[in-house]
């Protein structure tokens, strides 16, 4: 039984078809004068973040709010952890509060999963971006998005992506999107091709479930969405291209490119956009970007991650692939 | 989730208490008593709680339509995040929200249920209503009354009264979700989670 949401990875489609079906209709509280739902009424929720994050921390907020959690925030800046507390203590002081579900960011790969497997903590573990391992819920907002914008918000209800060619350019190597997309989106039926420069493509990408290309422009116009990631300089310690300017020319999408891409495609972004780096301001303001519907879409999977989680006496989502072996 | 087999063997043992005609007869006669209370039903909202309670409410709505010879607004309202027991099950799917564009503030609103029985999803329903907003009045329309209340609740327009055992089951069967109309009084089966 699963009752945490640590990988894209562990997800069936069915899990993920019914994660996507009940954000749809948690969607919906948006619209209404009280957007509240007494779901999650006396439970308490732990947004532990070693990691600076703006939007998904307050996405997970939001949806913890909305749902009726009682939400504590905890960022490594400032708290016992710059004193040099270790992940373990941290835990079992959250354990020993009664927090019944951990919303975990950690830059270390593999935290989360050793907060949900080592026996120091009851509470469920929710990933929110571990290291350049696995950003989950993002993968699924990112999902959601695309079964709006290329089915439709009515007709995408119980369906996945079967046959829609998603293709994810920019700095795979550190990316835990892109690394989440590629397993969510296969397991959706989607076809996925990653476009990078050959030094920001990770070592082992031949097993992954998708294909692999060094030229953006030849896979624009088989696309139904283009996903841009940012260069992600903070966790850059080598030169990985010769300079900006190049990087953008050849991989950064402006206006010419959206041209080429069929009428329907979208583009998409996980954000924080670098305006004038991976994607011009032209194309990030224009109709076909979903930026600013991947934030809204981001707080309704969230909702119905937490709800399905712990809303009620056992997980919802209860099939890992390891166990269906 | 019940076998085939099993669905089967309960339609085989189970006795109708409503055939189609019953059906359509009784609503008929709902939809005048929602006119005549309602004094022409001018600002009626019919919300159905899914799943059949959702076509129960549209069937009405034609009805109304047929009597008053004026749009009447219907939509759906899922209580599944307002149960008392949702901490006692795993969680369920959701079902659809959907309120009338003009919403329900200062209309009067019949929400319409299949069976009504603890009360306890009425009960969850009012709670969701007052989230929505703010109706003049609230009524409720149920094709079967079948007692046991837990709460203190009840039906302003009642299809039947069926007087049951707690060992009985009610199943109401609607062409829109299970291809035929009628009513079902079976015997619950021996496992505990026979019945919703």
């Amino acid at each position: 039984m699963q009752r945490h949401l640590i990988s894209a990875a562990d997800l069936t489609r069915d899990d993920a078809v019914l994660i996507l079906d009940t954000a749809e209709e948690m969607a919906r509280v948006a619209d209404r004068p009280i957007k509240k739902l007494p779901t999650l009424r006396g439970r308490t929720v732990v947004n532990l973040f070693f990691e600076d994050s703006t939007r998904t921390r307050i996405s997970f907020e939001a949806a913890e709010k909305r749902l009726s959690a009682d939400v504590i925030n905890f960022t490594a800046k400032g708290s016992s952890v710059s004193k040099g507390e270790s992940l373990k203590d941290t835990a079992q002081t959250l354990e020993a509060m009664g927090v019944d579900a951990v919303v975990i960011r950690h830059g270390a790969s593999g935290a989360p999963y050793r907060l949900a497997t080592s026996g120091w903590i009851d509470a469920a573990v929710i990933n929110a971006g571990d290291g350049t391992h696995q950003h989950p819920t993002q993968a699924l907002l990112d999902a959601f998005t695309m079964r709006r914008r290329l089915v439709g918000r009515d007709a995408g209800i119980g369906h996945d992506l079967s046959g829609k060619r998603i293709t994810i350019v920019g700095d795979i190597l550190h990316s835990r999107v892109a690394r989440s997309n590629v397993d969510l989106l296969h397991t959706l039926g989607a076809e996925v091709t990653l476009v990078a420069p050959p030094t920001l493509v990770p070592v082992g990408v031949e097993s992954w479930p998708c294909e692999i290309s060094y030229d953006l422009d030849s896979t624009l116009s088989k696309s139904d969405a283009v996903m841009m990631l940012r260069v992600q300089r903070e966790r850059m310690n080598a030169a990985f291209f010769p300079t900006e300017r190049e990087y953008s020319r050849r991989y950064g999408l402006d206006g010419d490119r959206m041209a080429k891409m069929p009428e329907h495609a979208i583009v998409m972004h996980p954000g924080p956009m670098v305006r004038g780096m991976e994607i011009t301001a032209e194309v990030a303001d224009s109709d076909r970007c979903t930026v600013v519907e991947q934030v809204a879409n981001g707080v309704s999977i969230r909702m119905a991650v937490l709800y399905l989680l712990l809303g009620g006496n056992e997980p919802a989502v209860t099939h890992t692939r390891t166990e269906e072996k | 989730m019940d076998t085939e087999h099993d669905k089967q063997q309960y339609e085989a043992d189970a006795r109708p208490v409503l055939e189609a005609p019953d059906i359509a007869r009784v609503l008929t006669r709902i939809a005048h008593e929602i006119v005549e209370r309602a004094k022409g039903a001018d600002d009626v909202v019919l919300l159905g709680i899914p799943t059949r309670g959702v076509f129960l409410a549209r069937r009405l709505a034609d009805k109304l339509e047929e009597i008053t010879a004026r749009k009447i607004p219907v939509g759906s309202l899922d209580i599944t995040m307002y149960r008392d027991d949702l901490r006692m099950h795993p969680p369920r799917a959701l079902a659809r929200t959907e309120i009338p564009g003009d919403g329900i503030d200062g209309r009067l609103v019949v929400l319409v249920d299949d069976v009504l029985f603890s009360g306890r999803t009425i009960r969850a329903a009012l709670d969701a209503l007052n989230d929505i907003g703010r109706p003049r009045a609230v009524q409720l329309a149920v094709l079967v009354d079948r007692g046991h209340r837990e709460l203190p609740i009840r039906a302003d327009y009642v299809g039947k009264n069926l007087p049951t055992s707690l060992r009985e089951t009610v199943k109401v069967q609607l062409a829109e979700e299970d291809g035929r109309d009628t009513v079902l009084l079976g015997a619950k089966r021996t496992s505990p989670d026979a019945q919703q």
